[in-house]
Formats: structure tokens, C-alpha cells, sequence
């Protein structure tokens, strides 16, 4: 069963200079859409991978997941709930609390004044549930120790840090955690250990993952589906296999070429072409047409919707 | 000295700190040649920067050079200062960062930029120097760059502003470039027209390249050496492919093997227990020996022999055991 169903989800920020420069400069409103038309569905204790490059939109699904974040158009539904629409206070609040999510920067995100036991049973306490006994528990759990409870961040490294993360978002007994970058910070080593943890504790508990990263191989390694993003659309949705041996999608294709290789020695890589263009004026079309090797006259014209191909979903006029 | 561009030998930098002296970079050695580029990876406060930042005198006291030598096509440069190390910086040794912006003047145009490097350390005239501005651009592939070089460096985006710095690094003709994290803040499809970039110009040009990286991808593919580091010291120095392929040193073993890439297809990734030690509690013998599944009481007791060429430090190497 899908815990989370998402449809036609799209997100537009307004980025226009103050009303004053816009009548001086005779500038019109500045429209952003980061996250425009997507649609997909998450199985129940599965992981889907979220990725795409810098500025696909990536975070702003993540936030309109968890629910930091309003859609301006299209819907979020976890468990059955909209919590965009729900009125019923008590489903909100029993949604809201099967939902947590892991940030990227495991400094910024916890507070260093807090002991680590305050920081760990925050998401509890907010709701007036008993912690006694609960950071101890938690953090033996994430692969620290009980003594860590009374410390505070400074003392940790980062991927301590990230454990503690960890173990704050585990503390409400989540479904679902929406985990947005969180080995980015740490090296291959950590990165190692912190995955592993992911892996265990899904299975331990049952849980649920998005994960976004902007790294092909951690994707690859974690997902269960995946889903790339581009300039805010869902280019291409596979499970990794097929995703990475049968891919679809030309975009995909440039990432999966540039992506280096541990056994890429002086490989001349076949170089993408030009940069991800602005997301205020994106192209017409397929927005990925201006750097696309096969474009045609239809993918100037037409956007093309996501559709069925062999066992993955593609938005892309020529594939097949 | 040999006939490398960069030696670096046996080269110590210390900090005097509140609980004592601490060594971020510990009896490190190695050479770089003429259009040669040496990778230098390690998890992040491995030394890596603070080793590049001791060749270039960019050291924030209290942080110094303590011991050893660094040399530069023959000439020892470790010991100067001031004027003499920023005239040799500027027309020796370029700089890439991970944050172009920090590389950049906001207030000079790039055609500014470049001229002005260029007539600082090159006989050249001025039309002359503008006219190479262009070419320079031209190469690191910036479209249009004779309508661009009167752009500032806030109107490019982040992968065109790090072209630009190469640009720059490059312009005075040195002969040694040091990147410290070049790519790291670039997306995949930049970040490989950034390192195809490097690679072709250091290959015409002959240049020296010191590539800083944390990332063992783009060490494959783009050095011919590596040097792996871990507290400090040299773990492990070699060809590139053997290093990667035929590790020697355990760390370096276990590096490779924590890659999801090495572990396709298994559910969990290989891990290397514990972390790397804080500076002010690196253990005795070899520093590596609390993580390390091969660690008997030599390991303990010794620190872990020298590194030579081709040589792991340490005293159990692995013996051509391919990684998984
Ligand atoms: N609060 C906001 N106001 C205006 N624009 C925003 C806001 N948040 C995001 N954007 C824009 O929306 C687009 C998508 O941003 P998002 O943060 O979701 O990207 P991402 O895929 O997470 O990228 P990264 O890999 O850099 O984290 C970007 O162009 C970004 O500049
Ligand atoms: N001013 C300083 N005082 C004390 N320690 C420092 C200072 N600057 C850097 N260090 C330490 O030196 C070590 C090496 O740093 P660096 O060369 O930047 O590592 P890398 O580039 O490999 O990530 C790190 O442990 C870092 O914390
Ligand atoms: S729709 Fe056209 S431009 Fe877009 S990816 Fe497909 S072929 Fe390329
Ligand atoms: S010297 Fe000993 S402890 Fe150090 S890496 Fe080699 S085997 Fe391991
Ligand atoms: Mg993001
Ligand atoms: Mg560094």
C-alpha cells in the first residue's frame, strides 16, 4: 500500500524585487516554480530516492512532505491524509507525528545549548509524552552511548552528529522519515556507517524513507525506486536496476556519464553540454531541450508528460 | 633535488594550542612533475588543505611550518616571507578554492581581473595583456568572452565563475597549480567539465597540479598519482590505479571499500569502525592501529615505518589483495 501519494504537486516562489526597484527598473513579478507537476507514490517501508542536481527541487518536495512547506497547486497525501486540507485536528496531529525529517548539516540543526538528552526527546516532549529513560535508549539504539545523554554537540563529530539527528527523529516513533542530504556533509567513511544505521533501523522499525541526495551511487545503493528531478519536473521514475542499465531518460543518461568513476582511470568522460539553465525562464518545452544531444522540433513545443515505458515512467517525447 | 616541480620532505606544521602542540601535518613527503597531477585525498581533517596551505605561506599563525623542506623547480621556498612569497605565489603558483567567490575581486570587472594579473607578473603590454584576457577566457570555455570580460563576477553562475578562477590561476603562466576542493560545491555535470578543463590545461601546458579531493571518483579519473592522507601523515603514495585497485595500506583498503560503488549490490557497505582521531589525541605507533582490523603490538608500539615510493606506511601491507 502507498503511505505517501503525490499528485500534480507543484510549488512557485515569489522572487521579485521590492515593489519600489520593480517600478524603477519597470520589472514585472519574478515567478520561481521549484517543484512543477509531479506525481508518484511511496510503497509502505520502502525507500524512494529523490535526486537531481542543485536546484531541481529536491528539498522543496522534501519540506512539502513533512509539511513545512504549502503546495500552491496539486496535493500530499500520507496515510490517506491531506494534510495541506484535513480539518479533523486530531488526524493532523497523529499524521504530523509519524513524520519526521533529517537535514543535511548535522552542525546547524541541533541547538548548542541543548544537551543532547533535551535534544534527543525534544519531538516528545513537545507533545507531552513521557521521555524518561527515552535519549539513553535512543542513542544506545543509533550506536552511541547512554553517557553521551548529558553532552553537548560541540562534543560530537559530524557523523555523531548526524546519529543524534538520527535518534531525535526516531524519538515520536515515526512511519515516514524524509531524510534530505544526510551524508552529504560526511566523508565515505561516516557516510558508510551512517547508511548502515539507515538500513538497520528501517528494518528494526518498520520505517518508511525518502531519501534525497544529489549522489547517483548513495541513491542507487538505499532506494527501492527513484525518482530524478529536472528544473523541478520528474524526468524519469525506475527502481535502481533499471534505472541505471536501462536508462530512458538523456538526462539521466548525461548524469550517469558524468558521475566519476572509482574505476575511471584517465576516462575522457563524454561532457555534458552548457549548465542548468534559470529556473525563472525556463525553457519551452522539454526543459531539458537546450542541452538535450536528440532534441526535435516537438520537444521545443510540447511538454511531455511522464508515461510508461518497459517498467519505468519517462517525460520524454523520443523515448521508448 | 630531483627534477620536480614541488618537493615537499619530511614537512611538519605545528599548532601550539591551550592542552599543547598539535601537528596537522606530520613528516609528510612528496614530488610533483611537470604536467603531472598528484591527487591528495583523506577524510576531512586529514591535512590535506593545511599541507597545500604550507606551500603557498597561507598559514594562519599560530600554525607554522616546524620542520622539513619544501622546494619549487629547485629553489627552497619554505622559508620566505612577505613580499618575496606573494611575488612567487602570484607567478609560480595558482590557486583554485572549493568557493570561487573567494578567489575574486566583486568589485573588479574579470577582464580587470585577469589583465592585471597578468601585467603584475608578465613582461607584456597592456593591449597585449587585454588581448590574452580574452583568449584565456575563451579557453576555459566561457561563451562569448569577448562581449563577457566586462562582466563582474556576480553575473556568472557558480561553474562559470570557477572557470573563470582557473582563468586566473593560470594566466600568469605557473608552474604549479594547488586546487584545494575544486568541484566539491559544483554539481556532477559541472564538476566534470571542470576536471575535463583542468586535466587538458595542465596536460598542454605542462603544469603541476596539486588536486586536493575528498572525493576518490574524481582522483580516478583525473590524477596520475595519489596521496592518501590520515592524521596527518602519509598513509599511502602511488600510481593511481594501484593505489585504488591494490591498496596496501588498510585504511586506504577500507576507503575504497566503504564506497557504495564498491559495495554494489549488497545490503550493507563495508565500514571502517570508529573515526579518525582528533589532533590532540593521536594514538601512539601507527595512528590508524585502534581501526584496524590487521593491528598487532608492533603496530602499537612503533610508529609505522616511513613512506617511499610505492610503499604504504605501514607494517603489514596489504599484499596486492584486489578491493572487493
Ligand atoms: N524559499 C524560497 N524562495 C525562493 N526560491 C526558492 C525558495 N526555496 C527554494 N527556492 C528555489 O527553488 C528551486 C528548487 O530549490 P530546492 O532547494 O528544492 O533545490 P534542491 O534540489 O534541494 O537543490 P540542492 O541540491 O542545491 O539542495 C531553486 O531554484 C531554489 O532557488
Ligand atoms: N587554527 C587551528 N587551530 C587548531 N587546529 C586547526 C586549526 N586549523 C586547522 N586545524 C586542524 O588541522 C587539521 C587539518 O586541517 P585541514 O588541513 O584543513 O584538513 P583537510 O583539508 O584534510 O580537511 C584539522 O584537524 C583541523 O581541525
Ligand atoms: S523530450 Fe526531447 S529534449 Fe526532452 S529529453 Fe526527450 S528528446 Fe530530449
Ligand atoms: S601499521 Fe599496523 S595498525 Fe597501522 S595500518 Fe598497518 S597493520 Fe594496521
Ligand atoms: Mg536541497
Ligand atoms: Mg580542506
Amino acid at each position: 500500500m502507498a503511505l505517501i501519494s503525490v499528485k500534480n504537486l507543484t510549488r512557485v516562489f515569489d522572487v521579485s524585487k521590492p515593489w519600489l526597484n520593480r517600478v524603477i527598473e519597470r520589472r514585472g513579478k519574478a515567478l520561481l516554480t521549484a517543484v512543477s507537476d509531479v506525481d508518484f507514490e511511496v510503497a509502505e517501508r520502502s525507500t524512494y530516492g529523490l535526486v537531481g542536481e542543485s536546484g531541481s527541487g529536491k528539498s522543496t518536495i522534501g519540506r512539502m512532505l513533512v509539511g513545512l512547506l504549502t503546495p500552491s497547486d496539486g496535493t500530499v497525501e500520507i496515510g490517506g491524509v491531506n494534510l495541506a486540507a484535513e480539518t479533523n485536528a486530531g488526524k493532523v496531529d497523529a499524521v504530523r507525528s509519524d513524520i519526521q525529517m533529517i537535514f543535511q548539516d548535522p552542525f546547524a540543526s541541533l541547538n548548542p545549548r541543548w544537551r543532547v538528552r533535551d535534544i534527543v526527546v525534544e519531538p516528545v516532549v513537545a507533545r507531552g509524552g513521557d521521555a524518561t529513560g527515552l535519549a539513553e535508549k535512543l542513542l544506545e539504539q543509533v550506536g552511541l552511548s547512554a553517557a553521551d545523554a548529558g553532552k553537548f554537540p560541540h562534543e560530537f563529530s559530524g557523523g555523531q552528529r548526524q546519529r543524534i539527528c538520527i535518534a531525535r527523529a526516531l524519538s515520536s516513533e515515526p512511519k515516514l522519515i524524509v531524510c534530505d542530504e544526510p551524508t552529504s556533509a560526511l566523508d565515505v567513511s561516516v557516510q558508510a556507517q551512517v547508511l548502515n544505521l539507515m538500513s538497520d533501523l528501517k528494518d528494526n522499525f518498520g520505517l518508511t524513507y525518502v531519501l534525497i541526495s544529489h549522489d547517483l551511487t548513495v541513491v542507487q545503493h538505499m532506494s527501492d525506486v527513484i525518482g530524478v528531478l529536472y528544473l523541478g519536473r520528474l524526468v524519469e521514475e525506475a527502481t535502481p536496476d533499471e534505472l541505471f542499465n536501462n536508462t530512458k531518460h538523456p538526462y539521466t543518461k548525461m548524469l550517469l556519464e558524468a558521475a566519476p568513476l572509482m574505476d575511471g582511470f584517465g576516462r575522457e568522460a563524454a561532457l555534458p553540454e552548457g549548465e542548468i539553465p534559470d529556473p525563472i525562464n525556463p525553457p519551452s518545452g522539454c526543459a531539458f531541450h537546450p542541452r538535450c544531444p536528440i532534441a526535435e522540433d516537438i520537444c521545443r513545443q510540447e511538454r511531455p508528460l511522464l508515461r510508461l515505458v518497459d517498467n519505468a515512467r519517462v517525460a520524454c517525447h523520443l523515448a521508448q | 633535488m630531483s627534477d620536480a616541480v614541488l618537493s615537499i620532505r619530511n614537512l611538519s606544521v605545528e599548532i601550539p594550542t591551550r592542552s599543547g602542540v598539535v601537528k596537522p601535518v606530520d613528516g609528510v613527503s612528496y614530488d610533483i612533475s611537470a604536467g603531472e597531477i598528484l591527487g591528495v585525498v583523506g577524510e576531512s581533517g586529514a591535512g590535506k588543505s593545511m599541507a597545500g596551505n604550507a606551500v603557498i605561506g597561507l598559514l594562519n599563525p599560530p600554525a607554522h611550518i616546524a620542520q622539513g623542506e619544501i622546494w619549487l623547480n629547485g629553489t627552497r621556498i619554505d622559508a620566505l616571507k612577505g613580499e618575496a612569497m606573494r611575488r612567487l605565489r602570484g607567478k609560480e603558483i595558482g590557486m583554485v578554492f572549493q568557493d570561487p567567490l573567494t578567489s575574486l575581486n566583486p568589485l573588479l570587472s574579470i577582464g580587470d581581473q585577469l589583465t592585471e594579473t597578468m601585467l603584475t607578473h608578465l613582461p607584456i603590454s597592456r593591449a597585449e595583456a587585454g588581448k590574452r584576457a580574452v583568449a584565456a577566457l575563451e579557453e576555459v570555455g566561457i561563451p562569448g568572452a569577448a562581449e563577457r570580460i566586462d562582466s563582474y563576477p556576480h553575473e556568472f553562475s557558480g561553474g562559470m565563475r570557477q572557470r573563470v578562477v582557473i582563468a586566473l590561476a593560470l594566466c600568469a603562466e605557473p608552474s604549479l597549480i594547488i586546487a584545494d576542493e575544486p568541484t566539491t560545491a559544483l554539481d556532477v555535470s559541472v564538476q566534470a567539465q571542470i576536471i575535463a578543463l583542468l586535466k587538458r590545461l595542465c596536460r598542454d601546458r605542462g603544469t603541476a597540479v596539486m588536486l586536493i579531493t575528498h572525493d576518490m571518483g574524481v582522483i580516478a579519473e583525473a590524477a596520475d598519482r595519489v596521496a592518501v592522507m590520515y592524521a596527518g601523515r602519509l598513509a599511502e603514495l602511488g600510481r593511481v590505479r594501484d593505489v585504488l585497485t591494490q591498496p596496501q595500506h588498510p585504511y586506504t583498503g577500507g576507503l575504497m571499500a566503504s564506497t557504495p560503488l564498491a559495495s554494489a549490490g549488497k545490503a550493507r557497505l563495508h565500514q571502517i569502525e570508529g573515526a579518525m582521531p582528533r589532533l590532540d589525541n593521536v594514538p601512539d605507533g601507527c595512528p590508524f592501529h585502534p581501526r584496524c582490523t590487521y593491528a598487532e603490538s608492533k603496530c602499537r608500539a612503533a610508529p609505522a615505518p616511513q613512506i617511499s615510493q610505492n610503499h604504504a606506511a605501514c607494517w603489514f601491507p596489504l599484499m596486492a589483495q584486489k578491493v572487493s
